[in-house]
């Protein structure tokens, strides 16, 4: 854990969110930096939207300590709010208004006046590449639309603290492209973004940090990077066998095996070498894939599940 | 009571005219809203014209409890008045203020700012002042220029008629919070109309059996109608008062109740 620092817009030790005799989120430490890009992945129930709620000021934490732009969200909540950005997991935007109305209807509520509003709108609007939608309602966007929507509302006050749970769930891959591109642009002009996601590509793509979540614990903490070297190996090797053998054994001492139900993995710095000593072992794989190791296998070494069942 | 006085201290206006704001915004999102607007306008009316006046003929005059004698449609266009007050608002703070609640997640978008549950609920429950103001009014311009009641008289009755909106807006609002899903309103709608039946609406409440009699001293219409009546037709009285002091803790329950709710549903 990084060491506190005065400056953290998010600092968190011990914080615990229980939700009647389930614990959702189970004592976590945090620290969030100004200009940084933090990640929480974990899978589903891992506590990354509780948390995240918790950072936003809408859910109060049940113990332990939480500080947000050094604030107390307890007594502060409303003033903390007037400063973040949230971009929920589920859009809630309004269906009664059309796209330019929820940003600037959306703007009001940070006391922005009527003018202010106006202005803000029609930047993010350009922003959100919806300005040819802008008087159309929100119902018929697609998901792409109305994710990039949701993202420029969360900015529509400035925000000093963006907060994103899930933000590309559920969109296509251009769709999600177009929205990553959007987020990097907001993270070059130095704006702080806290995001939630269970795709390993979106945390090594966007985040400068990140923790990884399990049953509400952090079980490890790092740059992408970092994280890959510490708990996996330069490249992993796939491999799929036609037959149901377990062959475990007779891969032993080529590297880390690791046995899916569909494949097994095998951990290795080199890979090609490694694939050269299965064949070397009288081994015939149907089918042999060597990549990059990625936060999926840290995920899985920590865990022992996959992130996207 | 108390900490609704501290919540109502902290209240910040900007928010609350925002939330307000976004019904307006509203409005415009097409011609169904109006069209229910309207509906709900001419309710009340049709009833005047029909019971009131139509009925009145074969029912002739009726004596006051003070002993004047009035046209039947002169004692029954007050309580119209009252439904129409309540009506509008109950319209406003159940189906519409259910649908942002559960449905759209309006609320919900809305506590990720710095506007707080309290803050919603008086914002809402000023918007449905506003569209009980507006049937009230309406319904008053009607009144008098049927001869039902003086223009004096009528302004009189409109601050009292905004009591009754806001009473049962806050209620309104705090059945809202309450309710599982859509089929729960058939009961609502139900109640609603034993209220508008049996309040003193259609015959005074001193014709009614006696047990009845006490119960129906309890319900909020007959209170309203009690007190938008006397005024209406000039009859003045400190029972009048008495009827006020009911909706005033009506509304202001509704109302805490409603911020309460919205809380723990939503900020969990």
């Amino acid at each position: 854990m990084s060491e506190q620092s005065p400056h953290s817009l998010i600092h968190a030790r011990g914080l615990v969110k229980r939700f009647g005799d389930f614990t959702a989120v189970d004592g976590i430490d945090l620290d969030v930096a100004p200009g940084e890009a933090f990640g929480f992945l974990g899978p589903n129930g891992a506590g990354k939207s509780s948390t995240m709620r918790m950072i936003g000021c809408v859910s109060m934490p049940t113990a332990g300590e939480l500080r947000i732009l050094g604030m107390d969200p307890v007594r502060d909540g409303s003033r903390i709010r007037a400063r973040l950005g949230v971009c929920p997991q589920l859009d809630n935007l309004d269906p009664d208004l059309n796209v330019r109305e929820n940003l600037t209807t959306y703007a009001r509520y940070f006391g922005l006046s009527k003018a202010e509003a106006r202005r803000r709108a029609e930047e993010l609007l350009d922003f959100a590449q919806l300005r040819d939608r802008a008087t159309s309602k929100v119902e018929p966007l697609s998901g792409g639309m109305k994710r990039r929507l949701t993202i420029a509302r969360a900015l529509v006050n400035e925000p000093d603290l963006v907060l994103l749970d899930e933000p590309t769930t559920g969109l296509d891959p251009q769709a999600r492209h177009l929205l990553w591109e959007r987020l990097f642009r907001l993270k070059q002009r130095g704006t702080t973004l806290v995001l939630t996601t269970h795709y390993m590509d979106e945390a090594e793509q966007l985040c400068d940090r990140l923790v990884v979540m399990d049953g509400g614990r952090i079980v490890a903490e790092g740059s992408p990077r970092s994280l890959i070297e510490t708990y996996s190996t330069a490249e992993v090797v796939e491999l799929r066998f036609p037959d149901e053998v377990d062959y475990t054994g007779k891969l032993e001492g080529i590297g880390r095996v690791d046995p899916l139900p569909d494949r097994i993995l095998l951990y290795a710095d080199d890979g090609d070498a490694a694939v050269a000593e299965v064949h070397r072992r009288g081994l015939t794989p149907s089918s042999v894939l060597v990549r990059r190791s990625s936060l999926e296998d840290v995920f899985l070494h920590l865990t022992g599940r996959t992130l996207v069942d | 009571m108390v900490t609704v006085m501290l919540a109502v201290a902290r209240v910040s206006p900007s928010r609350v005219g925002a939330v307000i704001n976004r019904n307006v915004g509203a409005l415009r999102s097409g011609p169904s809203y109006w069209l229910v607007l309207l509906s709900g306008f001419f309710e009340p009316v049709l009833y005047l014209l029909s019971i009131g006046v139509g009925v009145g003929a074969l029912v002739g005059d009726l004596a006051l409890p003070g002993g004047r004698v009035v046209e039947y449609a002169v004692f029954v266009a007050p309580a119209m008045l009252a439904v129409s007050a309540m009506s509008g608002a109950l319209a406003e703070t159940t189906f519409n203020f259910f649908f942002k609640m559960k449905y759209s997640k309006t609320f919900e978008a809305i506590l990720a700012t710095p506007v707080k549950p309290f803050e919603i609920a008086v914002g809402e429950l000023a918007w449905a002042l506003v569209r009980s103001a507006a049937y009230t009014g309406a319904f008053l311009v009607v009144m008098v220029a049927l001869g039902l009641t003086s223009p004096g008289w009528a302004l009189a009755a409109l601050p009292a008629t905004l009591l009754v909106g806001m009473a049962f807006g806050g209620v309104g609002m705090a059945i809202s919070t309450l309710m599982r899903g859509w089929q729960d309103f058939d009961m609502l709608t139900t109640g609603q109309f034993a209220l508008f039946l049996f309040s003193g609406t259609f015959s005074p409440v001193r014709d009614y059996p006696a047990v009845f009699e006490a119960v129906v001293a309890v319900t909020p219409l007959f209170h309203a109608v009690e007190l938008v009546r006397g005024l209406a037709i000039g009859e003045l009285g400190w029972g009048l008062l008495g009827h006020a002091a009911y909706l005033v803790v009506m509304g202001a329950a509704g109302l805490a109740f409603a911020a309460r709710r919205i809380q723990r549903t939503l900020c969990v």
